[in-house]
């Protein structure tokens, strides 16, 4: 039995309604731990006052230089300078990589929750924005043993500060039709060649990869990713024939034109009279009952995955997979917030050693940022600070018009070095 | 004095084979398509025959032990012990057997768990931490998102919005909870206040002066002490001081407000990935429920529900009916602090004779 609870008539509020109460929650947990008690105060407190009172600090594990999250109460009486709450005085949060694309066995949970009991709060968040398992409230005694068991059951530390960071991926391959390449691997090959940089901070900011299986982005990998490794594939969409004569048999020509082919971005899907249908190599096509076919244009097609998602089974990526690769995506901070840009619109994604070879582009990316952003600047910043040229050029990419919506609209540069260009692009084009 | 032998960690990423459902193990890479039988659940089938049925539900993301082992008894139960969860905190639970399905549901909703988040439904917000974790929060994340998910509860549990509906809240400017068709982000109204007693020893005066986006703070000197000081008529308020100096406090009870920003979508389907864009301001930090925001959120959510084309996300419905007909369909003021004045701000001006009526 714990400590007599404090009032909590706000929170108490948040026990009403029917989705799931993490004030119900705490409750249960308060039922036997002080700490949980004061921290329940400690929130309350929040909620009357409308501020927060938690402030950072230094708190880690032996060998590791991030990781945890240091909280302590800010609460303190004003004349002895004690916590008010001084059961949860210290709160720190404990982030750990969950499996690639969150799997777990219940065995894993069972145990996260034992050592959870034992040495911390009890609450656990699954899982944070950072894609983090986050094992919230520990005091500072606690944290090594409470990491010590984590590690011991196989699972090692989340990033923090200005390192690579934990890394996302989706469900994909394991669950998903529209899956491009193995996500998990990649994700796992590119998080196992950083785990010095991430568990010891030194790069200028933080560097977070994320990967998703298709253009659906299912992990916001554009806009929240330093490098995004999105799935796509380039030769003709995959089609079957059974599966679109079933949707369309059950869905109609009014939601064929409204919904698949009015929405194509590029206007690349037409219909048919089957036997109209053209021959090229690069059309696709599939009947939808005895005399009409959906004709794909797969040279317009841009890989935006609506009509898939719209006839799935009925239409799929292609067998010649791979990933774009975007780099520059960031919140806010400093400059506004940016979505990636593409600097590989293709990526071969299929052997051993393309995944290999994704490693390594990863690792020059992240040594062109350690040695060429500025202190709390991500890449999206350097790039728009030196130009996406400067930064192809520094980790030796080439120009591809990809990565571009339109060519330069203002005459403000310098062509010297027009012919030499042109003749590199057409030794390559030759080459090609 | 000898130091006692410390553990060294052992630093590996884990493979995540073990702990796939042995169906997605199997069928790893060689999955055919799939449909959504009902809402809250997807049937997937595989090139080989296998059949999977996914059930989605709910969670409160900050979740006490007991509600994971309960998690996990229903796992144990139905899913052959495994669990995987979505980027949006819903917990998911593979059957391999059709006949499963029903019991599954009805223990996870006799547990208080809702089934939905699926096709086109509202999902769970994505959540940040606020003030129960976070150092420099404007406001909560749990309790704007419980009272938020209580409001769209059959939101989640039907799928009855045009498409997919992606919410986000934000403590603070930062924005940690991401790009959505909805997101509820602090707002900050005033300058920060500045304790000049701890600033020196407190702060990294020129990483702070470095931090600021409009070059607002410079060093100065106040009763003797080295400190920093803002320019008010330059500053945004954005917060962007206080991580790297909390003696610059920027949250406010009363100041601190919420705004409310639309069109968010991380996805490539139709039109490349958009941000969101600001459509309400000034509503007050009101814990514990935030009724003045869930009552503009709720708003724009039944009115695009009504108006959208079946498809169409929150961004696509808008680059239909346009941004006029959008604050009136909504009844939303649009006022001057809606036209972006930041850097590369006339892309977002209109330079047409394209004018709604």
């Amino acid at each position: 039995m714990a400590k007599q609870p404090h009032a909590t008539p706000m929170l108490d509020e948040l026990e009403t309604g029917p989705w799931p109460s993490f004030v119900t929650g705490l409750k249960r947990l308060a039922k036997d731990k002080d700490y949980v008690v004061d921290l329940l105060g400690h929130l309350e407190h929040s909620y009357k006052t409308r501020k927060g009172y938690w402030k950072g600090g230094t708190v880690g594990v032996f060998g590791y230089g991030g990781g945890v999250i240091p909280r302590f109460t800010e609460i303190k009486d004003e004349k002895t300078g004690e916590p008010v709450f001084k059961d949860a005085a210290e709160f720190h949060t404990i982030r750990i990589m969950p499996p690639a694309g969150w799997h777990y066995d219940t065995d894993t949970l069972r145990k996260f929750c034992d050592i959870w009991e034992k040495y911390g709060s009890g609450l656990i968040a699954l899982h944070g924005q950072t894609g983090d398992i986050m094992m919230q409230g520990c005091t500072t005694e606690n944290v090594q043993k409470a990491w010590d068991e984590i590690n011991e059951m196989g699972f090692d530390m989340g990033g923090a500060g200005p390192a690579v960071r934990t890394g996302m991926s989706c469900v994909g391959a394991a669950r998903c039709e529209q899956s491009c390449y193995d996500e998990a691997k990649a994700h796992q090959m590119i998080i196992n060649r950083f785990l010095d940089d991430i568990h010891r901070p030194a790069l200028p900011y933080k560097f977070k990869f994320k990967f998703s299986g298709c253009g659906n982005d299912c992990m916001n990998a554009i806009q929240r990713s330093d490098m995004a490794i999105i799935g796509t594939w380039r030769d003709n969409m995959r089609t079957d024939e059974a599966l679109a004569k079933k949707w369309f048999a059950k869905h109609g020509l009014n939601e064929l034109i409204n919904d698949v082919i009015n929405m194509c971005p590029t206007r690349a899907i037409q219909l048919k009279d089957s036997k109209d249908v053209r021959k090229d190599a690069h059309v696709s096509a599939v009947a939808l009952n005895d005399s009409q076919s959906l004709e794909i244009d797969n040279k317009d097609c841009v890989r935006c995955m609506h009509c898939i998602n719209v006839m799935t089974g009925a239409l799929g990526p292609g067998k010649d997979k791979g990933a774009t690769i975007l780099v520059g995506g960031h919140s806010h901070l400093k400059i506004g917030a940016t979505m990636g840009t593409v600097v590989v619109p293709f990526f071969d994604l299929k052997k051993d050693e393309d995944y290999e070879n994704l490693v390594e582009l990863a690792g020059t990316m992240v040594d062109f940022f350690a040695e060429n952003a500025l202190e709390h600047e991500r890449i999206g910043e350097t790039i728009e600070r030196i130009g996406l040229v400067n930064f192809l050029e520094g980790i030796g990419l080439d120009v591809d018009p990809n990565m571009i919506n339109n060519p330069r609209m203002n005459p403000y540069v310098r062509t010297d070095g027009w012919d030499e260009e042109v003749a590199k692009y057409n030794a390559k084009k030759a080459a090609a | 004095m000898a130091q006692p032998q410390m553990r060294k960690p052992v630093e590996h990423f884990l493979d995540n084979k073990k702990f796939l459902h042995p169906k997605l193990a199997v069928n790893y890479g060689n999955w055919k398509y799939h449909d959504r039988p009902r809402p809250g659940v997807l049937h997937h089938v595989s090139n080989s025959g296998d059949e999977v049925w996914s059930v989605r539900a709910g969670t409160q993301r900050q979740m006490d032990v007991y509600t994971i082992r309960k998690l996990c008894d229903i796992a144990d139960q139905f899913a052959e012990g495994r669990v995987r969860f979505t980027i949006r905190s819903n917990i998911e639970y593979i059957v391999s057997d059709e006949k499963k399905v029903a019991p599954l549901i009805a223990e996870l909703e006799k547990n208080g768990f809702p089934v939905g988040g699926t096709g086109n439904s509202v999902s769970m917000v994505a959540h940040t931490q606020g003030w129960l974790h976070c150092d420099i929060p404007g406001t909560d994340a749990s309790g704007v998102v419980k009272s938020m998910m209580d409001a769209l509860y059959d939101d989640f549990k039907n799928e009855e919005m045009p498409n997919r509906v992606r919410l986000s809240t934000s403590c603070c400017e930062i924005n940690c909870g991401g790009q959505a068709d909805i997101a509820v982000i602090i707002q900050h109204t005033k300058p920060p206040k500045i304790n000049h007693d701890l600033v020196a020893n407190v702060c990294e005066r020129p990483a702070v002066v470095a931090r600021c986006p409009v070059a607002a703070i410079r060093p100065a000197l106040v009763n003797g002490k080295p400190t920093l000081e803002i320019d008010e008529k330059k500053c945004v308020c954005c917060g962007a001081c206080y991580p790297p100096c909390p003696p610059m406090q920027i949250n406010d009870p009363e100041h601190s407000k919420l705004a409310i920003w639309v069109g968010g979508k991380n996805s490539n389907a139709r039109s490349k990935p958009t941000f969101h864009k600001m459509v309400a301001a000034g509503l007050p930090n009101n814990a514990p429920r935030w009724p003045e925001v869930n009552e503009i959120v709720k708003k724009i959510l039944m009115t695009y529900k009504a108006d959208a084309r079946p498809w169409e996300r929150m961004a696509d419905w808008i680059e239909r009916i346009g941004w006029p007909r959008f604050f009136e369909k909504t009844g939303l003021p649009f006022t001057k602090y809606m036209i972006d004045d930041w850097r590369g701000s006339r892309y977002n001006l209109n330079a047409s004779a394209h004018v709604r009526f």
